[in-house]
């Protein structure tokens, strides 16, 4: 019958429209704008949007409209929540590894590690969001009757260039400190590669992350970027995904209402991170007040 | 109120400190000519009396003086922390030693009362040399790693309104993690830094680890520029900041900014007024206003506004201006002709903007620089009083009727360095204290300061820290 000659004709696949990722929406660019993503080796593998500055606009208003909330979650509501990224990510895994081995012109064991270590990577700072108070924080012995405290803060929305070369790994890599210590993210994928960061918004989407928390943009980093880096409410930049040229323009750029400017550096993204990208983008804020006293030692408890 | 509470005048002696007439820059351990001869005079603001020639640097002067730094880093950060750490605990007993002299000479060169340079400045100064020094040789229990490194030459440009603390904040953590110095004072304030210098070779420092440029903004922006300076740290204006973000934009430099500030300092109705008041004065007047942190922004909750404003006048009329010798003076003198224009400019915008202008009943003095303290009402938050950083001491008063309102009212300014809350409520504390974007926060007391503290802004009030652990990441190859 019919059911036979239909076999002999593979399946024809269903292809995937990519899109944005804008205060938990799926926008298409308002350009209308698309370009063309191929692998390594130059095959088609989709039409990726090609972002306007609008768009950045639109996804800076979503981040600060997200921030509250966001910084205001308890550290651990966060951390669970970073987690349920990592888990949703596991579950998705082998689509991750075919997006990154297409992306990167890696194997599959190579993309697979790769994907491995990015769901490592979720989970770490997962780890993180109830620590980093207690590693850069902390109380002052002030010379004085006073308790004084010193609390790290997010800095706000932060634009994240995420790296050109690792599409994944690298993007998770600068994004998950960002949000993990309470900041919103306008992030632009990898220019070459931004299927890999399209669908991991599917993913946020789908993994309790408040929308407009992370913003997800895909098109001509230089062309996107600039508009981020003089936005006057944006309050931080980093630059990993731009070269020499661009990350001065665009450190002078943020220079107009100082923004926190994190320059690009060579990073082995497989290495164990340390630090530095969530206090790149933390405030201190010391918080005093008198203690009527000198001190415990005069108690006679 | 005169007659019953005369002061009889009190001055504090100048003989404690030696001014000589001229001074040259302090350039590898050496008081030098500058290159091209120049010269400018430093005078005291209280009289308008030209206290000293200064030599002024220029380009030249920044190349020799970093040179000189480059080569004195190489032995001064291989130095053990531990000795490294004797030479700041030497400069600080001996800051101790002199701290009288300090007090009087920054008295006469700033204009600030001598009960403020005396109480605060010294005692503040020689503490961040003792704090610091003892980190010096903790450095890997820093935080920071097991092995943090110093950048190398630190480019270095402060104000004019703590001139020796400033110098303090800087130069302590930067030796104490290994770097060398090359320090720009301001034009208007240059003689603590040159006594530094003093003290520096009194304590022995090896050549070239501090370096002090008297100049104007030319060789700070040379400095800035210099292609073998490592890291810059900058306090002063929000203008200034950006231009020095921008030069530094594309370079390996690591930069700290301490810039403006426009202050809230938020009066709920179950405050404690007579403390409240005592802590509006603090925040506003100490220093004549001359404070980055300062409290300049009044929100009074407006059911006690009238209560409040009655106790505040009161209290302002008891402030003594005059002669910042005087130990009795409570307001010195504005610390420059350029800067009274700006605050005159300022304070007039604010009449022509419609906002009530209170002064109490005040006698300045006929030479010198002086403003009256000076209260504003009726202000809203579009006046530029209430926006723009006035830097002198000038109250602008607004009101509001919620925490929520006190809160947005308090945030909506580019700057974001310090705030104040007044209330009896510790959960009102805490919750408004969390919701401020400022980067200290005074609760029921203001304006106080200490070496262990992470000091800096939020937003446009720069970025970095300076003090407490957090101070040292400045200075630190992380």
């Amino acid at each position: 019958m019919s059911e036979k000659t239909e076999k002999t004709e593979p399946r024809l696949s269903v292809f995937k429209t990519y899109k944005l990722y804008v205060g938990g929406k799926f926008p298409r660019s308002e350009s209308g704008r698309v370009y063309e993503v191929t692998d390594s080796k130059g095959k088609w593998l989709a039409n990726a949007p090609q972002s306007s500055r609008k768009d950045a606009r639109d996804a800076v208003v979503a981040a600060r409209k997200a921030f509250g909330g966001w910084s205001g979650a308890t550290a651990y509501n966060r951390g669970q929540i970073l987690y349920r990224v990592a888990e949703m990510l596991e579950g998705r895994r082998e689509q991750f590894v075919r997006e990154v081995a297409d992306a990167e012109g890696l194997s599959k064991p190579k993309a697979a590690a790769v994907v491995d270590a990015t769901i490592d990577r979720w989970v770490w700072y997962a780890g993180w969001t109830d620590k980093i108070a207690q590693v850069t924080g902390g109380a002052n012995p002030v010379a004085g009757p006073f308790f004084n405290l010193s609390s790290p803060e997010p800095t706000g929305v932060v634009a994240v260039l995420a790296p050109q070369e690792s599409s994944f790994l690298g993007l998770v890599s600068v994004l998950a400190p960002v949000i993990a210590t309470g900041n919103t993210a306008v992030v632009i994928a990898s220019e070459q590669s931004p299927l890999p960061a399209l669908s991991l918004a599917e993913v946020l989407a789908t993994s309790d992350v408040p929308g407009g928390v992370v913003n997800v943009l895909s098109g001509r980093t230089a062309e996107i970027a600039p508009s981020l880096a003089a936005h006057q409410d944006v309050n931080a930049i980093d630059l990993a995904g731009a070269d020499e040229a661009l990350a001065k323009e665009l450190e002078t750029a943020a220079a107009d209402n100082l923004k926190r400017v994190l320059r690009p550096q060579p990073v082995d993204y497989f290495g164990t991170p340390g630090i530095e990208r969530m206090t790149a983008f933390l405030e201190t804020k010391t918080v005093w007040h008198p203690t009527g006293s000198l001190g415990a030692s005069g108690s006679s408890y | 109120m005169a007659s019953v509470f005369e002061y009889a005048p009190a001055p504090e002696s100048r003989s404690v400190v030696d001014i000589a007439p001229s001074y040259g820059l302090f350039i590898d351990g050496e008081f030098a000519e500058a290159a091209d001869g120049k010269v400018f005079k430093t005078v005291s603001p209280s009289t308008e009396e030209v206290l000293s020639e200064v030599a002024q640097a220029g380009e030249a002067d920044v190349d020799r003086a970093v040179k000189a730094a480059r080569k004195a880093f190489e032995k001064w950060s291989a130095l053990p922390g531990s000795e490294r750490a004797k030479y700041l605990f030497r400069i600080a007993r001996i800051i101790q030693e002199r701290s009288r002299e300090l007090a009087v000479l920054e008295t006469l060169d700033n204009g600030k009362p001598i009960k403020e340079t005396r109480d605060a400045d010294l005692p503040l100064v020689a503490a961040h040399f003792f704090y610091y020094a003892g980190w010096a040789d903790k450095l890997d229990h820093a935080g920071f790693g097991t092995n943090p490194r110093p950048l190398g030459v630190a480019g270095q440009v402060i104000p004019w309104n703590f001139p020796l603390l400033m110098l303090a904040w800087k130069i302590a953590p930067a030796l104490a993690t290994g770097n060398t110095v090359v320090l720009k004072p301001a034009e208007t304030t240059p003689l603590s830094a040159l006594f530094f210098a003093d003290i520096c070779r009194q304590a022995g420092l090896p050549k070239g680890v501090v370096n002090i440029l008297p100049g104007y903004g030319d060789a700070g922006a040379a400095l800035v520029a210099h292609p073998d300076v490592n890291k810059v740290a900058f306090t002063g204006s929000t203008a200034v900041g950006k231009e020095i973000a921008r030069t530094v934009a594309g370079t390996r430099k690591k930069l700290t900014l301490e810039l403006g500030g426009k202050g809230a300092n938020i009066v709920f109705d179950d405050a404690p007024i007579d403390q409240a008041v005592e802590g509006i004065v603090t925040g506003i007047f100490f220093n004549q206003g001359q404070v980055c942190c300062a409290g300049s922004r009044l929100l009074v909750q407006e059911s006690i506004q009238d209560e409040l404003l009655d106790s505040l006048k009161r209290r302002l009329s008891t402030l003594r201006l005059g002669d910042p010798l005087d130990k009795n003076t409570d307001i010195g003198a504005i610390n420059s002709a350029e800067q009274l224009a700006r605050i005159t400019a300022l304070a007039e915008q604010g009449e022509a903007e419609g906002a009530e202008r209170w002064s109490p009943a005040c006698e300045l003095p006929n030479s010198g620089y002086w403003f009256a303290p000076t209260l504003f009402t009726n202000v809203t938050q579009a006046h530029t009083i209430a926006r723009d950083e006035i830097f002198g001491p000038v109250l602008s008063v607004l009101t509001f009727r919620t925490p929520d309102e006190a809160v947005a009212k308090a945030n909506n300014t580019q700057y974001g360095l310090s705030a104040g809350i007044w209330t009896e409520k510790g959960s009102r504390i805490l919750a408004v204290a969390n919701k401020l974007r400022a980067g200290v926060v005074w609760s029921n007391t203001f304006n106080k300061f200490d070496p262990t503290s992470p000091f800096g802004g939020y937003k446009e009030s720069g970025f970095g820290r300076e003090g407490g652990r957090h101070g040292l990441e400045a200075y630190l190859d992380v």
